[in-house]
């Protein structure tokens, strides 16, 4: 297997290299081409023919010049494109390093490639570029993927570690290191104390959530990746802000001019920075979540408008010297959870992947800078610099996680352990931000930017490299309690069963917070701010006609693999009767074991599964879907054949099927005609199409005119008689709190949101009592409306 | 919140020993029954439970929401709501030694086991018999596996743990296969954080 997999990404490795020679072959070869006619014209393209007017005219013109820059990009963002494609061929490489360990690699053979054919490598990266176009994209797409409830429920103990913690680290690292300085041995007596300071800013910036794909496995709780989640959030932000403000420092006084006026406004403006930051950020995500609700109708510009608020509240914010990382922050943020459900379902997700595919690229790029910057002159070496440095970032790291911790567990309800502890540590991988603030330092102000950088390289290799590929196994060394004995068939499959009913009932008994504020302001939000952002009477619901698209894929499976065909069933009255069944040999009990371990469902998690630079199709949402398939399908089985429960109870009034009891004798073949059945029954109503299930009443419906599969439009629904008329409806109910276009149940993330069910419900179950028609039509016949119309439902805007 | 008070008390008088849960618990819980409570008529329904999301992607959903309704019934008060999920109270250390005196506590591992079990045994026969066994395997397992193979899985479970031959598993023969398994905190919430 190894082997096989090997020769993969053999070809993959050569490919790479292809590339990159052809790279700078092409590139080496035109240079010297290209410049011999640049001395004659700035316009290049004309040259050849206007500058020597004796020649013929050439049939074949080169030109790099006028591409060499988004050439040599594209090039690159191919080559680490094709890097991952690679990396994630092989499958247990993800699990063994951080996927930036893979883009440093990639930044460095870039590096050495462009070093080796003395290639002068394009001026893509300076100041304005990366402040305007690089770095937003990283921000948007962090902040826009932050789950929010996790986040806010944690968040006093989230600004307390990320805020406080990259105060501390800044001045620890920065102090320190001034003391270090001021050795005469080391020959660094030059580098003040500022710019100790700022750099103390710079190397604290953390990028944690690189190393979280790394312990995904390991069952890492909640809080604790949301600890994570919120420093890699904030932290960018605050560490920005105090260069920022330390920059100005430095441009403005000399060090031994700084007064302590100085020191108090440099706090105030920090916090200004901050608070304003987030205030226009918020306020952005407000416009731009009320702007999408009325994009209906070209939905093709809804990512448009998502983006370009979110940028505009970036850039604004930047003008008024407001901290812009914050602002794009809160806007993602707070814009998130209205426009997912204005949007479109194609529009959302163009909207993930997008932001997945801008941030991707921001990053590859500022790691193939990095790699340029590695291989190359401009370095100074500084043992004692470099070696302390390395030194005060863990030490200032570790203090200042076990002591900001250890006052904030005072206050929690469910403090963290220390192996939680130890892994946050642990994960203070530096990454692409500390790597762009050290180059960007202004080289008038810093006369030892050199050693700044390599020092900052140094530490980023360090931490990616070593701590990045010994997390895992620490993390597995910290998690390990249970032992490895094998357990039984029967003690898998009852412990399995026990999981998958602590987290029903968990479910049953809703989530819990203890912020009164929390609580207010889900009611504000329900009260008035759903009403003026949300659209009003979607006119699809998405949750409905995703999940009628995926009973028709399902269908047609079934139709055509027969893969839930129970022809077995017959079988095991059979094997009943024998008693004393064959005796397994151990190796097919291992087997059986194994199997069943493998293909039962997983417990559903309530920790998040992020990765940073994928979004992988949850394996929990197929499992969701075949869960519910099987249900609809049971369902609908058991309704169609009206089989009552076997142990005797009356077929009478109050017969609810459930799709988990038994219904006797399945009949593959049926059941695939009575779906095909159920496609046909499609309705043209695509608004709000939803399955009515309708058992026996009391009115004692004979079988055939059963309408086991109606789609009725949800304003002729008819909720009369509720008492006694169990109206199963279940897709309805299923509307009902999804009313509002909420994806709940098929995607794992805004499971989380279950509160929000609470006050929807309520009031949608009222809005549309009041809108019944006038009756309960009589039993329609499924045939009555044959409209054909797959299209409807699988055609979304 | 008035009501509150009125089911502790009676949950007191009624000596269902959820009165150990505590008061904020009480009032947490209650405040969520209402909230699931979409009629208002202080019971929920079957359909109120499946309105919550997580537990349509359960695959024990409805059996898990079948436990909460007693024998017959289609409604189930708050009472009968927390009778239910005082199954799942942690089991305090200083309970254990009370035992001896009152009737078993719901949270008791017994009483745990039970629960578990009945969520197998829908004729409450107090036997998991093969048929059982196959339908919730069937409900836990992906579609890769096929009948057969589901079946022999079931015939191997049936036959570890089975000890009196009767190829149906038995309520103690159930609790004998868990012994080894920590079933107290496998089937414990912690009501609050």
């Amino acid at each position: 297997m190894g082997f096989q997999v090997f020769v993969a990404f053999g070809p993959w490795n050569l490919l790479l290299l292809l590339v990159a020679l052809e790279c700078s072959e092409a590139s080496s070869d035109l240079n010297e081409s290209t410049n011999s006619t640049t001395r004659h014209e700035p316009n290049v393209q004309f040259a050849a023919a206007s500058s020597e007017p004796d020649e013929n005219i050439p049939v074949f013109v080169l030109d790099y010049d006028y591409v060499q820059i988004p050439y040599e990009v594209t090039l690159w963002i191919l080559l680490a494109s094709l890097a991952k494609i690679g990396f994630h061929l092989y499958r247990r490489l993800p699990g063994l390093m951080p996927e930036s360990c893979l883009l440093i690699i990639v930044g460095a053979l870039v590096g050495a490639i462009i070093f080796g054919t003395d290639h002068k490598s394009p001026p893509v990266m300076d100041s304005s570029i990366y402040f305007l176009y690089l770095l937003p994209p990283i921000v948007l797409e962090s902040g826009y993927f932050m789950p929010t409830r996790p986040f806010f429920e944690n968040i006093g103990s989230i600004l307390w570690w990320a805020g406080l913690g990259a105060l501390i680290n800044a001045f620890g690292i920065g102090l320190s290191l001034y003391l270090i300085c001021q050795i005469k041995a080391f020959g660094l007596s030059d580098v003040n104390l500022l710019q100790n300071l700022l750099f103390g800013s710079l190397i604290s910036a953390v990028d944690p959530v690189a190393v979280l794909a790394v312990f995904e496995e390991a069952r890492v709780n909640e809080p604790l990746y949301m600890m994570i989640f919120g420093e890699a959030l904030l932290n960018d932000g605050i560490s920005v802000v105090l260069y920022n403000i330390l920059i100005a420092f430095t441009k403005m006084h000399k060090f031994e001019d700084i007064e302590p006026v100085d020191i108090l406004a440099g706090c105030a403006r920090f916090v200004i920075v901050g608070v304003g930051g987030v205030f226009f950020g918020i306020i952005f995500g407000f416009i731009s979540a009320f702007i999408t609700r009325f994009t209906q109708n070209i939905s093709a510009i809804e990512p448009l408008i998502v983006f370009m608020f979110s940028y505009l509240s970036y850039l604004v914010a930047e003008t008024l010297y407001l901290s812009g990382i914050l602002a794009i922050t809160a806007c993602a943020v707070t814009m998130k959870k209205y426009v997912e459900e204005n949007v479109s379902q194609t529009s959302y997700t163009t909207i993930k992947y997008f932001m997945k595919m801008l941030s991707s690229v921001s990053e590859t790029l500022i790691f193939i800078f990095m790699g340029v910057s590695t291989v190359g002159k401009n370095h100074e070496w500084n043992w004692a610099f470099i070696c302390f440095t390395l030194v005060f970032c863990q030490v200032w790291r570790a203090i200042s996680v076990f002591a900001l911790f250890y006052v904030s567990n005072q206050f929690r309800t469910s403090p963290f352990s220390i192996k939680d502890q130890c892994i946050i540590f642990y994960s203070g991988v530096r990454g692409a931000g500390s790597f762009s603030l050290a180059f960007l330092l202004p080289l008038s102000l810093f006369p030892r930017k050199k050693m700044f950088v390599t020092a900052t390289l140094v530490v980023i290799y360090f931490t990616v490299f070593i701590q990045g590929i010994t997390i895992g196994p620490l993390v597995r060394y910290l998690d390990v309690k249970k032992t490895n004995k094998k357990e039984s068939i029967n003690e898998e499959l009852h412990i399995r069963l026990m999981d998958h009913l602590k987290a029903g009932i968990e479910d049953v008994c809703g989530q819990w917070s203890h912020y009164q504020v929390r609580d207010k302001f889900k009611k504000f939000d329900h009260r008035y701010l759903r009403k003026i952002l949300i659209r009003k009477n979607l006119p699809k619901s998405s949750i409905v006609s995703l999940y009628k698209k995926l009973e028709m894929k399902q269908a047609i499976e079934m139709v055509e693999t027969g893969i839930l065909s129970s022809t077995a069933f017959s079988v095991p009255q059979l094997a009943q009767r024998i008693q004393g069944t064959k005796r397994l040999s151990p190796e097919d009990v291992e087997s059986m074991r194994d199997l069943l371990t493998h293909n039962m469902y997983q417990v559903r998690q309530r920790t998040l599964s992020y990765n940073k630079y994928n979004l992988k199709p949850q394996t929990s949402e197929k499992q969701a879907k075949e869960i519910l398939i099987r249900r609809q399908n049971t369902l609908r089985e058991s309704m169609r054949k009206g089989h009552s429960l076997p142990w005797g109870e009356p077929a009478g009034a109050k017969n609810i099927r459930y799709l988990s009891f038994p219904y006797g004798h399945p009949q593959p073949a049926s059941r695939h005609r009575r779906v095909a059945e159920f496609t046909d029954n499609d309705s043209s109503d695509s608004e709000r199409p939803s399955i009515m299930f309708k058992e026996h009443s009391q009115r004692d419906l004979p079988q055939e005119r059963y309408p086991t599969q109606e789609i009725i439009p949800m304003k002729s629904l008819y909720r009369g008689r509720k008492p006694t008329n169990f109206r199963y409806q279940r897709n309805t109910s299923q509307e009902e709190h999804v009313g509002q276009g909420r994806r709940a149940a098929l995607r794992p993330k805004p499971l989380f949101r279950a509160v929000d069910e609470e006050y929807e419900s309520g009031e949608e179950s009222a809005e549309e009592a009041s809108a019944i028609g006038p009756g309960w039509p009589p039993e329609h016949r499924p045939s009555r409306e044959h409209h054909k119309s797959h299209s409807p439902l699988l055609r979304r805007k | 919140m008035v009501h509150d008070h009125d089911f502790k008390g009676h949950l007191h008088g009624d000596n269902f020993q959820i009165s150990l849960v505590s008061h904020s618990q009480i009032t947490r819980l209650y405040s969520r029954f209402t909230s699931l409570d979409k009629g208002e008529n202080g019971t929920l329904s079957r359909e109120d439970f499946q309105r919550i999301p997580e537990l349509a992607i359960n695959p024990l959903g409805d059996r898990i929401i079948n436990a909460f309704f007693p024998e017959g019934e289609d409604q189930v008060n708050f009472r009968g709501f927390m009778r239910t999920l005082a199954h799942f109270r942690p089991i305090e250390d200083n309970e254990k030694s009370k035992d001896v005196n009152g009737p078993e506590p719901l949270n008791s591992r017994s009483n745990k086991l039970h629960f578990a079990f009945r969520l197998y045994d829908l004729d409450k026969d107090d036997k998991i018999s093969r048929d059982e066994l196959l339908q919730v395997l069937r409900m836990m397992v992906g579609v890769n596996i096929s009948d057969e193979q589901l079946g022999s899985i079931a015939d191997r479970t049936i036959q570890e743990a089975d000890q009196d031959g009767d190829s149906a598993i038995s309520f103690t023969e159930f609790v004998k296969v868990l012994e080894k398994v920590d079933v107290e905190q496998k089937m414990s919430i912690r009501f609050l954080h």
